[in-house]
């Protein structure tokens, strides 16, 4: 299974500031051994929410606002996609990931990615045909 | 939500440490199957100890700590042995070398090498292909014996019996814990690439049962693929192959239709394909190219792979460079299989007349008959080329020659689209 593996932000990352060299040595020294565990498929840091937008669905309105945002907590600095076995996996290779500020509580949080099994009895092989149907038409429309 | 149970969080320590753990003890005790023994009494130890004191801050050293100091105690109750039923010489050299192996010195080298030294001694050549995939699987893999019969279909005790077997075969041929020298590396490496693309395809190809896919195999070759490339990094082929494995998988999704038939690789939705894995596939692609020297057979298959991984839509392919890659492969892993393939791009580059010469030239090989694939691609530039008739018998017999009873649908489908009131 896949998971994304979503890093908050902090103060700091909002702020833009870098990690520390010690940081930075030991999240390099972490992501070999993701590579050589064989189960990193991708990741990225993020620049802070002000280099960012939103853009806000409400009836046909389509609004757009620039950041920075506010609820810090909420926010993300960086994503990683693993391939592991299990959710009790991800979670053992969570428990090693450096921490970015030993002093100050922080939360990482663990998605499973939806595989096409996942829809198991759901996704009929009608349905299937349907969404592959669909998909042929919009090819057709582009 | 309670805190995850410790036993499952002990499991998932395991998982990610035992190839790790095994390697390391097998270099101490110099055999695999005692290696095995030992990491297995420490997770036991570790299922004893962990749910009282938690898990440690270090659980991978931990575990490697208590392994050790199994095996120094058994080294030593051997030694103990050996005295007391050798003749006094025999004693004294036996004496010699436990105590001139600095078992302490020995128990730091660097863990890199020691799953480099499990890899080649799982895959050693002594053993049969059976043997090799169940053992590598196991040590290397850290797969159940329970979750390799399931994802090979045989029963628990038959994979039980192919580890035990293979550990007593690696024992009895005294195959040292090493790494290959030199002059014999290329051969060895090509017996570990071929027991992880064996694992894949039976993932990506099930050579048995309902379905025909099975992700799980796919996902464990993919992972050893790619920790053999950090292991081996200057060895072009383990690149070439996990281009291949990569840029193969990046399909899975659109090569399955609503019935369960297989898609051919042209008539595939691309929005389907793994776009992830296609980047990973042409980054390891560029490494296999970079390491130098003539193109090997994985990397050329690869290469194939990726023409058609960069065509955004099929009409977009480059067959005129697949056609150059499969001469390349033809020429150093000559088979009819190849050619038939080399056919289909010769086809689809030079027109369909020249596809079929060659599809007709080797239609006789021994190694075709009763394969599915020649009467499909026959019949395909069959209808290309209008010879409907033909072409709606070789549909005919590639259906009766599929096992897939969705493929067979589907070639029956095009039987019939090649019948005369459909217009031809």
């Amino acid at each position: 299974m896949r998971v994304m593996v979503l890093i908050k932000a902090n103060e700091q990352s909002e702020a833009g500031e870098m990690p520390s060299e010690k940081l930075l040595t030991e999240m390099t020294a972490f992501n070999e051994e993701l590579v050589k565990a064989g189960m990193m498929l991708a990741g990225e840091g993020l620049h802070p929410s002000s280099k960012g937008a939103r853009v806000v669905f409400s009836g046909s309105d389509r609004k757009v606002i620039d950041g920075p945002f506010s609820e810090t907590k909420e926010l993300l600095a960086g994503y990683w996609v693993w391939q592991v076995k299990d959710m009790d996996e991800a979670i053992e290779w969570v428990k090693r990931i450096p921490d970015a500020d030993p002093g100050q509580e922080a939360v990482v949080e663990i998605r499973p990615v939806f595989e096409a099994e996942d829809f198991g009895e759901e996704l009929t092989p009608e349905l299937r045909e349907r969404e592959q149907r669909m998909r042929e038409q919009i090819e057709a429309n582009q | 939500m309670a805190a995850a149970d410790p036993k499952r969080a002990i499991e998932a320590v395991w998982r990610i440490e035992s190839a790790r753990l095994i390697a390391g003890l097998a270099r101490l005790v110099r055999d695999v199957g005692i290696a095995e023994e030992l990491a297995q009494e420490a997770l036991v130890a570790a299922l004893e100890q962990w749910p009282e004191s938690g898990v440690p801050d270090n659980p991978g050293a931990w575990l490697m700590a208590t392994g050790k100091h199994r095996a120094v105690d058994r080294l030593r109750r051997a030694d103990v042995h050996e005295r007391k039923t050798h003749e006094l010489g025999r004693e004294l050299e036996l004496t010699g070398q436990v105590e001139n192996r600095d078992l302490e010195a020995e128990i730091d080298d660097p863990f890199d090498d020691d799953l480099l030294r499990l890899v080649f001694t799982t895959c050693h050549p002594v053993l049969s292909t059976d043997a090799r995939v169940a053992l590598t699987l196991r040590l290397l893999g850290g797969l159940t014996t329970r979750e390799i019969a399931r994802a090979y279909l045989v029963s628990e005790s038959t994979v039980a019996q192919r580890v035990v077997r293979a550990k007593r075969t690696l024992t009895a041929a005294q195959v040292p814990f090493e790494v290959p020298e030199h002059d014999e590396l290329g051969e060895r490496v090509a017996s570990v690439l071929e027991v992880i693309y064996l694992i894949f395809n039976e993932g990506y190809a099930a050579t048995a049962g309902d379905d025909w896919i099975r992700p799980e195999l796919i996902e464990e070759a993919l992972r050893l693929g790619r920790v053999l490339a950090e292991l081996l990094p200057s060895e072009a082929e383990v690149h070439g192959l996990v281009a291949l494995m990569e840029l193969q998988a990046s399909r899975t999704r659109a090569r399955t239709g609503p019935r369960g038939e297989r898609i051919l690789l042209l008539d595939q939705d691309r929005s389907r394909w793994d776009w992830l894995l296609v980047g990973r596939g042409l980054v390891a692609l560029e490494r296999a190219k970079r390491s130098g020297g003539a193109l090997g057979p994985y990397t050329l298959q690869a290469a194939i792979a990726a023409c058609h991984a960069r065509a955004r839509v099929a009409a977009d392919t480059d067959w005129e460079g697949i056609v150059a890659l499969y001469d390349a492969l033809a020429q150093i892993m000559p088979s009819p299989v190849v050619e038939l393939n080399r056919a289909v791009a010769i086809g689809m580059a030079f027109g369909p007349e020249a596809g079929l010469d060659l599809v007709d030239s080797i239609r006789s090989e021994p190694a075709l008959s009763g394969y599915h694939l020649l009467a499909v691609v026959r019949g395909d530039l069959l209808e290309k080329l209008g010879r409907k008739d033909e072409a709606r018998t070789e549909f005919q017999r590639a259906a009766s020659l599929t096992q897939n009873s969705g493929e067979r649908a589907a070639l029956l489908e095009r039987m019939a689209a090649c019948s005369p009131r459909n217009g031809a």
